[in-house]
């Protein structure tokens, strides 16, 4: 048995599967200060930090959902449609039919998982590929938006449902918004506590841990990390309303993909159907509820939208997919299926904001922010590819190759 | 076709290799060899997985670059650098994978002239190109319409186009990497008889097979590896009646490094009483309907017994074996398994695991394993109950208990967050075992559990056999080799045509009677 000698090379290959994540982590970083420096401050002030939380909120969330569909190994073209639709049908049930908004929300989040097992049941149970599907889904739900819409928009919305997407939380005086404050301090410290309480259990069980300093330098920067944003934020209104659901969120799906039996499934349906069906995962089951749960989240970003839009419109949730797709590739995804993770798909989509935000400040065109975006898109995935051939030996790739190359003719 | 014949009477080897030496991040698996291959002759490569034969082609055929490895490529006397797989092709180097390089849809002319279609004009001459696609067929002996699409022909076949498109590149070297380990028993004689012609022809052959029998059949000479060095070259002659001048006890412990006494474990099989019954189980075609590929199939298994399952291909024991587990393959018609004389529920995979049945896939590659994942992920994968609390995995339990199954399985690794995918073919099958052996499984499955694997981890994969009888599991064993059912069996069953033909106890078995029942066809039992 060939046992490590030194604790390095152990590092490396813990490393190894997450160079794209960490990679895309500090390339978060650069973007950041990049613009922080072109717009001379502008991008990191208390204000702009809260409308890019707020903006960016309804394609996180599509992101959250995109990535388990691309973990699956399939794709969904309808996010942006489905999100147009049911806050369509939203506005319907507050204007027309004059619904309180309690009800209202579980009724919308209700159609979208509807509408996730309508697509879940195709793509599952049938067997007809995701692209098709969702590409007819896109197309249906686009259609239906525009038929109960009747072509025009609805608006004003209640006040209450347009909380959910521009609120904040409660408790505004003077000075730096106290309660953001103290959530950002629990929250650093639960994360502290989980850190030193997985490393300790780590020892205690001999298997190797990182060395105390390497771990006390990372509590040191989450903890700064997250006091230095909750004190941005707290300067300006405290914490959106649509921020605490997507830390809500972000934690909640990173936990069940990271640390249940259920996210464990989704990946080994995703790396590999055939062999998870014969290690007695339901696979179809699987791939169905993770369309379901597509179809909530869409129906979630369809409120958000809805609601910080003000009004209903038939042309909501355009090109939505498409960026939600760029930011799970962005963050990791592979189209093939089996890798990825949530906290990657949220760095995904922070670049695209930060991209979108930075570069409408410092004054740059629609169109050159589609042709840097795309451009960006293009360079991470390269990157990635690259990268996995360099580290990975490139023996799975050559037979491809092999057949695919054309030798030269004989004279 | 004639430049094939034209071979250089060069006095020296076609090919010579000298002091090869490639590295990778943390493993050296090339240090120092050397090969030479004489013009018109069958060079058999033999060592166990791992000691460096595939990485020694991939240098020859110009996957690893000249650069990414030190030492000289000669081929005729004069140094050669293949930049890439195309320069190789043109020195007249061909490999054919495990893994076929065909394209499914296309025809067979397409696939054997990709790149050197006939054309006129830039247009292509359907008619020369099928003519000359026939010729090429007719030489590897391949009597087929080479309008059919390759996915109509068997892997037999498919591999025979192959070495046909390799020709139609005017091969001089073909190297084949385990050629035969998808064929049946005609299908490899076939193959077998097409490479002495090929030698005829003048086209040279570097063979990589773990099948001794085959290797002792057709080589001139065998060049032996082992951790990456080559051992010594052998020559083989054959006397009058065919009998190689090598004995495979030799060329094995050239592999090893040490005398193996015995291929198969000693057994000291204390059977219990029968555990696990089949009774009538039936199963028809997953899309045709009303073929019957398991027709009525009546098996027992005592505690702590080894029953193997023979047949020959198409025979329908893997059909069986992947219904009898949860219904995983075809069309349930009637049957039950009866676990000490009770009824099992068998609805679905998940179903048959709670049950205590596993089950290890004959393709391991895309069945039993996520390669892409890490050793711990796919020990645990069958199992998830077991290292977690109310759906929430603890992470630090999954890692003990993964190592401890690869400790088990002497799975040699960097750990168990190495990818299965960097895995060599033995170690995967070791990982695969694992993740089965983690299940706690009472009746064990196995469906050809050594293919592909070198006698060392083969030996190894018995030994884990042979330990889980010992401690009461039953276990199934389907394999296509008989020496292998007869070493390791304390009883046989024979299949043909979807039906148990016989049953055979250990003592009593041999070839020829496993044989005859294999192959007893249209009789009712």
């Amino acid at each position: 048995m060939n046992r490590p000698t030194s604790s390095l090379p152990r590092l490396r290959e813990m490393l190894r599967g997450r160079t794209r994540q960490y990679g895309m982590a500090i390339a978060l970083v650069a973007i950041i200060i990049l613009f922080q420096i072109l717009t001379g401050g502008l991008l990191l002030t208390p204000l702009n930090v809260t409308n890019l939380i707020m903006q960016n909120s309804y394609i996180l969330i599509l992101a959250i959902g995109m990535m388990l569909v691309i973990i699956t190994g399939h794709i969904d073209l309808s996010v942006g449609s489905v999100v147009a639709f049911t806050g369509a049908m939203a506005a319907i049930m507050l204007n027309s039919w004059g619904l309180p908004t309690v009800v209202v929300v579980p009724a919308a989040l209700l159609l979208g998982a509807l509408i996730g097992a309508w697509q879940g049941f195709w793509i599952a149970y049938v067997g007809v590929p995701a692209f098709i599907v969702t590409l007819a889904g896109m197309l249906v739900f686009r259609g239906a938006t525009l038929a109960v819409l009747g072509g025009e928009s609805i608006a004003p919305l209640p006040q209450s449902l347009r909380v959910i997407a521009s609120g904040f939380l409660p408790g505004r005086s003077d000075g730096p918004h106290l309660p953001t404050l103290l959530l950002g301090l629990a929250g650093a410290a639960v994360i502290v506590w989980i850190q030193w309480r997985s490393r300790a259990r780590s020892r205690a069980r001999e298997l190797p841990v990182a060395p105390v300093a390497v771990t006390a330098t990372g509590s040191v920067l989450v903890v700064a990390a997250i006091m230095a944003f909750t004190y941005v934020v707290a300067e300006h209104n405290g914490l959106p309303l649509v921020g605490v659901l997507l830390i809500a969120l972000i934690v909640g799906y990173a936990f069940v993909m990271r640390s249940t039996t259920m996210g464990r499934r989704v990946y080994a349906v995703g790396g590999s159907e055939r062999a998870a069906a014969l290690s007695g995962i339901r696979t179809k089951q699987t791939t169905f509820w993770v369309f379901v749960n597509m179809g909530v989240l869409s129906a979630l970003a369809g409120l958000v939208f809805t609601g910080r839009l003000n009004a209903a419109t038939p042309g909501a949730g355009t090109m939505f997919e498409l960026d939600a797709i760029a930011a799970a590739f962005i963050g990791g995804a592979s189209a093939a299926g089996g890798v990825g993770s949530v906290v990657g798909a949220v760095i995904g989509a922070l670049v695209m904001g930060v991209l979108n935000n930075g570069m409408s400040l410092i004054g740059l065109g629609v169109d050159w922010q589609q042709l840097i975006k795309g451009l960006v898109l293009l360079l991470a995935v390269a990157f990635d590819i690259y990268n996995k051939r360099r580290v990975g030996g490139s023996a799975p790739i050559m037979p491809a190759l092999r057949s695919r190359r054309r030798p030269p003719r004989d004279p | 076709m004639s430049t094939a014949h034209t071979i250089p009477d060069a006095p020296g080897p076609l090919l010579r290799m000298s002091d090869i030496r490639k590295e990778f991040p943390g493993v050296r698996a090339l240090d120092g060899v050397s090969l030479e291959v004489s013009p018109g002759s069958v060079h058999a490569l033999m060592g166990e997985n791992g000691a460096g034969k595939s990485t020694l082609m991939k240098v020859l055929s110009g996957v690893h670059p000249a650069g990414s490895y030190t030492g000289s490529v000669e081929i005729d006397g004069e140094p050669r650098a293949f930049s890439d797989v195309v320069a190789a092709e043109r020195a007249g180097i061909a490999i054919i994978h495990q893994e076929l390089a065909l394209i499914p849809q296309l025809s067979i002319s397409e696939n054997v002239l990709l790149g050197h279609e006939v054309t006129r004009f830039g247009v292509i001459d359907w008619g020369a190109t099928h003519a000359r696609a026939r010729e090429l067929l007719l030489r590897v002996g391949l009597d087929e319409n080479p309008a059919l699409p390759v996915s109509a022909l068997s892997i037999g076949a498919q591999q025979l186009v192959e070495i046909a498109k390799a020709l139609a590149k005017r091969v001089r070297l073909l190297v084949l990497d385990e050629p035969t380990s998808a064929l049946n028993e005609a299908e490899s004689d076939r193959l077998l008889e097409l490479l002495s012609d090929l030698r005829e022809q003048g086209v040279a052959c570097v063979l990589i097979s773990h099948k001794l029998g085959e290797v002792m059949r057709v080589s001139d000479e065998v060049t032996i590896l082992r951790d990456g060095r080559t051992v010594e070259t052998l020559t083989v002659e054959r006397d009058t009646e065919g009998r190689p001048s090598v004995d495979e006890d030799r060329v094995i412990r050239g592999m090893v490094g040490r005398d193996l006494d015995q291929r198969y474990p000693p057994g000291e099989a204390t059977v219990g009483p029968v555990r696990f019954e089949v009774r009538d189980w039936t199963v028809d075609h997953p899309t045709q309907a009303g073929r019957r590929i398991v027709d009525g199939a009546d098996l027992d298994i005592g505690a702590g017994e080894v029953v193997g399952l023979a047949g020959l291909m198409g025979a329908g024991r893997t059909e069986f074996a992947m219904n009898l587990f949860g219904r995983s393959y075809g069309r349930y018609v009637r049957g039950s398994l009866l676990r000490d004389g009770e009824e099992l529920r068998m609805g679905d995979v998940a179903d048959a695991i709670a049950a205590g049945v596993a089950y290890v896939p004959e393709d391991r590659k895309s069945l039993g394993l996520v390669l892409d994942d890490d050793i711990r992920h796919n020990t645990t994968m069958s199992a998830l109950g077991r290292i977690s609390r109310r759906g929430v995995i603890d992470p630090g339990l999954e890692t003990v208990e993964a190592q401890r199954m690869s400790e088990r399985m002497r799975v040699r690794s960097r750990g168990v967050d190495q990818t299965v995918r960097t895995l060599s073919g033995g170690n995967q099958q070791k990982v695969v075992l694992g993740k089965w052996m983690f299940t706690r499984p009472e009746l064990l499955i196995l469906d050809e559990p050594t293919r592909g694997i070198d006698v060392g981890a083969k030996y190894e994969i018995y030994l884990i056999v042979r330990r889980l009888a010992a401690e009461g599991a039953c276990v199934l064993l389907i394999s296509s080799e008989l020496p292998e059912l007869l070493g390791m069996c304390d009883r046989v069953y024979a299949m043909c045509e979807g039906r148990i033909t016989g049953e055979v106890p250990g003592a009593d078995a041999d070839q020829e009677t496993l044989m005859r029942l294999m192959t007893r066809t249209g009789e009712t039992k």
